[in-house]
């Protein structure tokens, strides 16, 4: 692959890093990441990949915009209002960088769908926001080898990790969702926008050091941030080899569909 | 006996301590919403009072976190 002119001026300050190169854009454009979720954490990820020359992005995602949703998707605009969130992302992706080939997925992900989608893509970034669809990427990604970043948000905090095939996966943590009725209601839960930023645009940086296969990764250790304390944390994990999915004996062997808690913002 | 529990140094004495009652002691509310990691190793839940903490030991509390919002 020739670099065009523009795409030197584009990529100028990518090239000028020795991690980077002529060679590691070269990776960068002809690599695939898959983004779940066009949100919170969605938004700073799909904008600095797209800037960065990620060659083809996917995105996943059933909802439309909603004017709750601006305060912290800043991928998303107020004339987008009721407009897919794929559709939404994809355009500001083309005005952004026209290089990006950009692959909508407007669906809800199931154990039915994740395997076909996941397979053609090299690093997938969970962006989603409830417990079900975290725990049925994580098994899917675990159950067929490929590399995910994690990451939930809460309030103030936000907490990452990375996961790459032999290392500690979602479940060696936390076991299984947790139960129904101890989910924190909506109108107790909330996210600080910026907080989203802060967790998605790490996410980002470890999909592109993996595509770049430069640093250290995430992996076997789980990142948290407090915005309140402007604190970060690594705490170190093991693989645990109890996990229900990728432990000694697993007794996960197919995907399963949890149920989601259905919730009603009352202000 | 001296802990560290999420990274910060702290002095307990309670005689036996349990996992358990320590959830408890540190006003957990809800516990099912938390992993404990004790020496690097998470324990499993039924374990809970089981497991007497020594001097010494780590312990990481890690929560749940899923979205800002759930379903939409
Ligand atoms: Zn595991």
């Amino acid at each position: 692959m020739n670099f065009t002119e523009e795409q030197i001026i584009r990529y100028s300050r990518n090239i000028i890093l020795r991690e980077v190169g002529g060679e590691g854009q070269r990776r960068l454009l002809e690599s695939k990441v898959l983004v779940i979720g066009a949100g919170g954490l969605g938004s700073p990820i799909l904008l600095y990949l797209a800037a960065a020359g990620v060659g083809t992005l996917g995105i996943i995602d059933s909802d439309v915009v909603d004017l709750s949703n601006l305060q912290r998707q800043i991928i998303h605009f107020t004339p987008d209002i009721n407009i897919p969130k794929v559709d939404s992302a994809k355009s500001k992706i083309k005005q952004l960088n026209p290089d990006v080939n950009v692959i909508t997925y407007k669906v809800r992900l199931s154990s039915k769908n994740i395997v076909e989608i996941i397979k053609d893509y090299d690093f997938i970034i969970d962006g989603t926001d409830n417990f079900p669809t975290k725990f049925l990427v994580n098994d899917a990604c675990v159950m067929n080898n490929k590399p995910f970043s994690h990451a939930g948000i809460l309030r103030f905090e936000g907490q990452t990790f990375t996961y790459t095939p032999g290392n500690m996966c979602y479940r060696c943590i936390f076991n299984e969702p947790p139960p129904k009725g101890v989910v924190p209601t909506c109108s107790e839960a909330g996210i600080l926008g910026a907080v989203a930023g802060v967790i998605g645009t790490i996410q980002a940086v470890e999909a592109l050091k993996y595509i770049l296969q430069n640093g250290d990764l995430l992996t076997n250790k789980l990142l948290t941030f407090n915005a309140l304390t402007t604190q970060f944390r690594e705490i170190k994990l093991n693989r645990n080899e109890n996990c229900p999915v990728c432990g000694k004996s697993p007794t996960i062997k197919e995907l399963q569909d949890y149920e989601q808690p259905v919730c009603e913002l009352k202000l | 006996m001296e802990l560290t529990i999420n990274g910060k140094k702290e002095i307990i004495d309670k005689g036996k301590l349990t996992v358990g009652i320590l959830l408890k002691l540190k006003d957990i509310q809800m516990p099912e919403m938390v992993s404990v990691e004790l020496n690097g190793e998470i324990i499993d839940r039924k374990d809970y009072d089981k497991i007497e903490l020594q001097n010494s030991d780590i312990i990481e509390f890690l929560y749940f976190m899923g979205g800002g919002n759930y379903g939409n």
